[in-house]
């Protein structure tokens, strides 16, 4: 135990217990770096809700909105494409739309509020990008009965957003918070109560 | 005025030892004299390095890191900055370039074993290069701000979203932003300029530094080391400083011919070097028709899209990431799954001359599949499904090999290098 009066048991302790605590310091220091990079105050700030005039569409139109710097698709669908949506079900992953985002009052197979308009994050749930509204039949695959379609890594969705089986997006298209204002109008990014 | 000069050495010699330095890597460092074409390709990546800081630099004089002002900036680098467009396509050009002499190099050392004991660390700092240039290749692909810019960075980020539990804050972690912003392009110029290169730098010292303890592989994967003449210098071995240094300056010039031919004359590379997408600013509402990186990294953006496995109830977007990581991160281990007696496939048996050359016309094709839009047929075959076989047999390539490598017979090695 004596190398000369060194006491190595004691020796290791301090050792150890200066590693130890000096790790916590490090630990310590390295906050304020990791936290730099969450969103800052004013990437938080931007981020007002939108309002959209949906009696500018005709039937079958669409036409995207920003919202927090993403695109929002609004589709007016004709009854012809909704009564399409309710026959593909089979087909799809998530039909229920169980595993995916949406406000509750957006559930069903339809997945909007109004079954005419379809309100929907044009972001792909597989790696973001934007999906291509692609209503023509046959356009994709032969069997394709019009729906969005992700140049990037050829997921595909339907007119109400919901992804078909073996594409690599894992969910549904997200549908965001929104409500009608009027008959005609919509905002996007709040839900009715906090109107 | 010589007096002085050595003088001057010698007096700091005596406080740094530089002379001993220069013995070790350069006038007494011994290597085999059988190295052929391949071994120009480690020189080069040095040059490309040196080539991309220098203009690297002079580019962060002129450029604006910010949303609004990142792509005019590059515009006023092409068009206003005096020799501005020639800056910058030497750094464009310059990072393909990295790329094609990398894969080279690292071919090399595929076809030699030049990665089996004992020169696993070197293989691994090398990997660990190969990493760092992926990150930075990516980065700076952001700063232009166009439309690929944007949506490869989105593709890129949204990556680290497929990590279960962590995975979103991960992402908005990375980003600083709930989409990617001006804040991301921010710090992206800072780890692509400060960060990286700092990282960059210290592990080529690393490569080199473990590289000149073991001393360099050959063509026929003998240790020169072995056989040593009266004075303890291998007899195979030659001074890489006269001999190769000089021999390495005419690989340079001959690189330097293709290299300036780019250039002048195609710095866009029909596309492949500087995507067409990139022309039009970034627009966060609008994705272009046609996604795909960079050819560098398209062998493992179609291993990432052929990927539709779902897993113990994982989506594929994590499978993708899984595959693709895995494929990058293979290579790794390639030290320890290479279970031949001899380096060189010179020497090996049947399977690893038939498996080599296999593994990279498969590597080229997966790279022309993840170069093209992902719908539509290859050779009469669903591109899709065509992407995913071919990413079987590249990790097949891996998996089988400590089978192949030991079961099949090999040839004596030459206690000498042979001059072929």
């Amino acid at each position: 135990m004596s190398d000369g009066g060194v006491n190595q048991s004691r020796r290791y302790f301090l050792t150890a217990a200066t590693a130890a605590v000096g790790a916590v310091g490090a630990a310590a220091v390295a906050v304020p770096f990791v936290k730099s990079w969450t969103p800052s105050a004013k990437a938080k700030a931007a981020g007002a809700p939108v309002k959209f005039d949906l009696s500018k569409l005709e039937p079958g139109q669409i036409t995207t909105v920003e919202w927090r710097g993403k695109p929002v698709y609004v589709l007016r669908r004709t009854p012809a494409v909704l009564e399409d949506i309710k026959a593909q079900e089979d087909k799809l992953k998530d039909p229920e739309s169980a595993g995916s985002i949406q406000p509750d009052y957006a559930k069903g197979p339809f997945r909007s509020i109004k079954d005419e308009f379809l309100i929907t994050v044009g972001l792909c749930t597989h790696l973001g990008c934007a999906p291509k509204y692609r209503p023509e039949a046959g356009s994709i695959t032969p069997d394709w009965r019009g729906g969005f379609f992700c140049p990037c890594h050829g997921s595909m969705f339907d007119l109400a957003g919901r992804v078909y089986k073996s594409v690599p997006a894992p969910t549904n298209l997200e549908i965001p918070p929104h409500f009608y204002e009027s008959d005609s109008v919509i905002v996007i990014g709040l839900d009715g109560g906090a109107a | 005025m010589i007096k002085l000069l050595v003088g001057l050495r010698d007096w700091v010699d005596a406080r740094l030892p530089i002379m001993r330095a220069w013995d070790t890597h350069m006038g007494k460092y011994y290597a085999p004299k059988n190295f052929n074409f391949w071994y120009f390709f480690g020189v080069l990546s040095l040059f490309v390095l040196v080539n991309q800081l220098l203009t690297g630099i002079w580019l962060t004089m002129s450029y604006v890191p910010s949303a609004e002002a990142a792509f005019a900036s590059v515009e006023y680098i092409m068009r206003d900055v005096e020799m501005g467009w020639l800056i910058r396509y030497l750094h464009s050009t310059g990072a393909s370039a990295f790329f094609a002499v990398v894969y080279l190099h690292m071919f090399r050392g595929l076809m030699y074993g030049s990665y089996k004991k004992p020169r696993e660390l070197v293989w691994i700092f090398g990997m660990l290069i190969y990493l760092a240039l992926m990150a930075e290749g990516f980065l700076g692909y952001v700063l232009p701000w166009g439309q690929m810019s944007y949506w490869g960075a989105q593709v890129i980020v949204s990556l680290f979203g497929a990590i279960p539990v962590i995975g979103p804050d991960l992402e908005q972690w990375v980003r600083g932003d709930y989409l990617i912003s001006g804040i991301t392009l921010n710090r992206f110029f800072a780890l692509h300029v400060v960060a990286v290169p700092i990282i960059l730098l210290a592990l080529v010292v690393l490569h080199l530094l473990a590289l000149h303890e073991v001393g360099s592989n050959n063509p026929d994967g003998i240790e020169i080391k072995k056989n040593k003449d009266a004075n303890g210098i291998p007899k195979d071995g030659i001074a890489f400083h006269p001999y190769y240094t000089v021999h390495d300056i005419v690989g340079v010039v001959v690189f330097l011919f293709v290299f300036c031919a780019i250039v002048f004359f195609a710095p866009e590379m029909g596309g492949y070097f500087i995507e067409y997408a990139n022309f039009e600013e970034a627009n966060a509402l609008k994705t272009p028709d046609h996604i795909a990186p960079v050819w560098y990294y398209t062998p493992f953006y179609a291993m990432l899209r052929a990927t539709t496995l779902e897993w113990f109830g994982l989506s594929s977007k994590f499978w993708g990431f899984v595959v693709m990581g895995g494929a990058v991160a293979i290579f790794f281990v390639l030290p320890w799954i290479d279970r031949s007696p001899v380096k060189s496939w010179r020497y090996k048996g049947l399977a690893t001359k038939i498996a080599i050359p296999v593994f990279a016309v498969v590597f080229l094709i997966l790279g022309y599949l993840g170069a093209i839009p992902a719908e539509g047929t290859f050779l009469g075959m669903e591109r899709k499904a065509a992407a995913q076989y071919l990413t079987i047999v590249y990790f097949a390539f891996f998996f089988l090999m400590p089978i192949y490598t030991s079961l099949e017979s090999t040839k004596p090695v030459p206690e000498r290098v042979t001059m072929r």
